[in-house]
């Protein structure tokens, strides 16, 4: 309960952070020039700006890293530096020296490498022939090759043995291997991209030591996360990515997970607060004692949701907060029926639909906004008004008594895109033709079209531009206030603080905490995510109604 | 917006058309490489289309195939691959026919009978595939092959005198009995005694049920959800497991009808010398037709045509095996020159429609703020 020290009465989420200096430039200008500079790099992609205008400094022999959200447009500088893809505008400086890569090919020449966050290697060949493979010619693939296999390994500590077969190693050893094979293949550069997701913590450890190895050494490494614990502890410098462009820059000594946190949440984006209250006390959404137990590949069952108890009232938002992989998914699967829960009840309206197929479900007024709006959210080939069938086809205006009606559903979808600001030249074209944004306002419209009683609104603005972003906040805000109960699941914490009634935090499967959303801040909220804080987050009193019984439930847990 | 329908259009004509003229132009350089003069054998079976005779066989033989094809297009759509349609209208062929030899009925009843029993029959053998697939996970590509051996097996057995089978006096030929004249199926006359069997029509006016089905119904839209992402159609209230069901059922019912124009029209039993690998053909046929009704029709025409014209080429000195090639070489052009043509289009698209936003072509909406 008291883990958060005085908690700031007023907003001071946006007060807590400035842009610390470049440090990197001075050291630069006094000595060698830079391993990598890139200026003004700028790529758009149909309808987005992927990159705008980012500006990196990275000095020789250190390790930079590059933090930022899912989605801030951090994979994309690094295949434009990688040579993957080509910038629409700015420069590239390798060494001081202005570059132009087409092709990875070009970058490696100029001793760059990339360290995949999936494995690239061959599971049935051995170490030595992952390495040498597509590299025969630079020493060949007997004795020479080993030779320097073994030299790579030993001066930079990684213990990679030339003969083992890749698929008895473990991860940790995979990504040596990696890391060898980018320096067997002459890199002074490495691109590292989110190389802990995959490891425990004492192998994150490790690959820590190899770090400062090649450092010592005099390489580069470039630390693509989004782990502020680890970037603190490994970084000589920091650079902050946000929605596509470099935010600032931060020095990993003097920085605080906090200061990271903001920076890369941000503070500037249209405010989606929502202050004047539309709860009603009349419940929507009952889920009791809901649990879910999965089995994961080593055939270990475990609990992914345990114990989960909420309400959601008629106009009412509840926003989950949470690190990814904590249960999300699976608690919207559960909701929506893609997943039958071990146990626990689910009721709408009044309904207990807890072993109702996703279908009745949803003809019964649950709207969905899925995490992954390609893989569950749209049918990537087909025309947009068959998109707006997808998920109401035994709904009008889509049909009529088992039979389609095209032309009723054609005139409906150039109501959504219309009313929803979809651009698109006609509603004809694919799903996969148009921009993220633009998409998600497909399937927000078409939700909103069949007027539901609840939303499931999962990373509602994800990968969209602010444009967008301002008008979906809209959307759900309108429709909540005509009494439409949401749950909201989102990594962007002020957006979960500016749009919910009501906060949750989920942690390994259950909702361990709740949080006045009018007077938590991101930091709290997100100490609470990694598990530190249980129970109510605020000492002062609780305004709102909605939140009131859960807590003790909650505490006594 | 019209501009998008013409492209799809075009696209859509494209890939048949390079995978036709690529097939072609191997078939030229491989007859070329094995010493036969390119151009004869194709002049030679050209020529036979033109016979009266060869035109009833071909279309006989396409309305064979479009069954066929149909049959595999329903599980293609919904990205299942019945592999198994040719074990299906066997042992379908057969149990009806020895269902319509043992009863007489009057006409219309005793076909729709030995019609009936054929869907059942195939669609019974599909759906061995479609339990294992949706209860335990069982690819239908492997189980659908298998279910091919067992079915041969089968029939062997079924068909021997000990069991269903009737021995042919005077002949090794087993069969299961001659069907009463009240189950044929009435044929068109055309000429000198060349006759189109009724069937045929059958079978090309379940294309028109089929379109129907796939494009104006919700079971349609929930299959080809399905086909098209199966996360999405799921998360749309689909229940994957019942669809593949379905499908299968479906799927191996209108496999039980490709038996039909032959066994209703003219062999009125079934025997050692019912046509085979017929299911396979299929294949060729509805992937050639990109499982569009109208594309199987001429994919059907199409390979109908290489098969009984080359059937010529023996007389003229050539291998009519030739066909076979070519067949082959149209199965390798489809398939490479679809995945190419699928890709450019979807570029293209995504290309032309940042051109249009760009040049301020999109359809006017309630809120003008910049996206």
């Amino acid at each position: 309960m008291d883990a958060i020290p005085s908690p700031p009465a007023l907003s001071p989420r946006h007060t807590g952070f400035q842009l610390l200096p470049r440090q990197g430039e001075c050291v630069i200008n006094a000595s060698s020039p830079p391993a990598v500079e890139l200026h003004g790099i700028t790529k758009r992609f149909p309808g987005v700006v992927a990159n705008k205008d980012i500006a990196i400094t990275v000095r020789k022999g250190t390790v930079h890293a590059l933090i930022g959200e899912n989605g801030a447009g951090k994979s994309t500088l690094m295949k434009i530096l990688y040579g993957m893809q080509k910038p629409d505008e700015g420069t590239i400086a390798i060494d001081g020296e202005q570059v132009s890569f087409n092709n990875p090919g070009d970058a490696i020449a100029r001793g760059i490498g990339m360290v995949h966050q999936h494995f690239m290697l061959a599971d049935n060949l051995t170490v030595l022939e992952n390495v040498v493979l597509g590299g025969e010619k630079l020493y060949g693939i007997g004795a020479k090759a080993r030779k320097k296999i073994v030299e790579i390994s030993d001066a930079y500590g990684l213990g990679v043995r030339p003969d083992a077969l890749v698929e008895d190693l473990g991860v940790a050893d995979r990504q040596r291997v990696e890391i060898l094979k980018v320096l067997y293949r002459g890199a002074r550069t490495l691109i590292l991209d989110e190389p802990t997701a995959v490891l425990v913590p004492q192998e994150v450890d490790a690959l820590f030591d190899n770090l400062r190895e090649l450092k010592a050494e005099g390489l580069t490494v470039i630390f693509i996360s989004h782990k502020l614990g680890e970037v603190l502890k490994v970084a000589d410098d920091i650079t902050v990515i946000r929605r596509g462009t470099t935010v600032g820059t931060a020095d990993p000594k003097t920085a605080t997970t906090k200061q990271l946190a903001e920076l890369m949440v941000g503070s500037e984006l249209p405010s989606p607060e929502t202050r004047e209250s539309t709860v009603t006390d009349v419940p929507m959404l009952k889920v009791s004692d809901l649990r879910l137990a999965a089995t994961d590949p080593d055939g270990v069952v475990r609990e992914v949701l345990a114990g989960i108890d909420f309400t959601i009232h008629k106009g009412e938002v509840l926003g989950i907060a949470g690190v990814e992989g904590n249960g999300q998914t699976e608690l919207i699967e559960a909701l929506m029926g893609m997943a039958l829960p071990d146990g626990g009840t689910i009721t709408l309206d009044g309904k207990d639909i807890s072993a109702t197929p996703t279908r009745k479900r949803r003809e019964g007024g649950i709207g969905y906004i899925p995490e992954d709006r390609h893989r569950h959210g749209l049918l990537l080939e087909s025309p947009l008004w068959e998109n707006r069938i997808l998920g109401h086809v035994t709904e009008r205006p889509n049909s009529k008594r088992g039979i389609l009606d095209p032309k009723a559903a054609r005139k409906d979808t150039e109501r959504i895109v219309r009313e929803y600001d979809v651009r698109t030249p006609g509603i004809d074209v694919t799903a996969a033709s148009l921009s993220g944004g633009n998409q998600q306002k497909l399937i927000v419209g078409r939700e909103m079209s069949h007027d539901p009683k609840f939303l499931i609104a999962a990373h509602p603005t994800r990968g969209v531009d602010v444009g967008a972003q301002a008008q979906i906040w809209d959307a759900i805000r309108e429709a909540r206030r005509e009494g439409l109960a949401v749950l909201l699941i989102s990594a962007d914490l002020d957006e979960l603080i500016g749009l919910s009634d009501t906060l949750r935090v989920i942690y390994r499967g259950r909702l361990v905490a709740d949080a006045d959303p009018a007077t938590i801040t991101p930091e709290e909220l997100g100490t609470a995510m990694t598990g530190a804080a249980r129970g109510h987050l605020e000492a002062t009193d609780n305004p709102s109604a909605a939140a009131d019984g859960d807590t003790t439930e909650d505490e006594a847990r | 917006m019209k501009k998008f329908d013409k492209d799809r259009l075009l696209l859509a004509a494209a890939g048949p058309a390079l995978a036709l003229v690529s097939a072609f132009v191997l078939t030229m350089i491989v007859l070329a490489a094995s010493g036969v003069a390119p151009i004869d054998p194709l002049r030679i079976m050209v020529e036979q289309a033109g016979y009266e005779d060869v035109q009833v066989l071909i279309l006989n033989q396409a309305g064979i195939y479009y069954l066929a094809a149909l049959a595999v297009a329903i599980g293609f759509r919904m990205n299942l691959f019945n592999i198994g349609v040719d074990g299906q209208y066997r042992l379908a062929a057969m149990i009806s026919a020895v269902v319509g030899a043992a009863v007489t009925l009057p006409g219309p009843l005793h076909i729709l009978m030995i019609v009936a029993v054929a869907m059942l029959t195939g669609a019974f053998w599909a759906g061995i595939a479609g339990i294992l697939k949706a209860k335990r996970g069982v690819s239908e590509v492997v189980s659908t092959i298998m279910l091919n051996a067992i079915a041969t097996a089968l029939i062997a057995w079924l068909l021997l005198p000990k069991n269903l089978g009737v021995q042919v006096e005077g002949s090794n030929d087993l069969t299961t009995g001659k069907i009463a004249e009240s189950g044929w199926f009435p044929a068109l006359t055309i000429g000198d005694g060349l006759e189109i069997y009724g069937f045929t029509f059958v079978a090309f006016a379940l294309g028109i049920v089929y379109w129907f089905v796939l494009n104006r119904t919700r079971f349609g839209f929930d299959l080809r959800a399905t086909g098209a992402s199966e996360s999405a159609a799921q998360a749309s209230g689909v229940d994957a497991k019942k669809m593949i069901m379905t499908s299968m059922l479906l799927s191996g019912a209108v496999a039980g009808l490709t038996g039909m124009p032959l066994l209703l029209g003219e062999s009125h039993t079934y025997n050692l010398s019912f046509p085979l690998g017929i299911g396979f053909t299929g294949i060729t046929i509805a992937l050639l037709g990109r499982n569009h009704p109208v594309g199987i029709f001429f994919s059907a025409l199409l390979i109908a045509f290489i098969d009984k014209a080359s059937a010529g080429l023996d007389t003229a000195g050539y291998a009519k095996e030739i066909g076979t090639i070519m067949q082959g070489l149209i199965v390798i052009a489809v398939v490479v020159s679809y995945e190419l043509v699928r890709r450019y289009g979807i570029r293209r698209q995504q290309q032309k429609v940042g051109e249009e936003l760009a040049a301020g072509h999109a359809i006017k909406t309630d809120k003008e703020v910049a996206a």
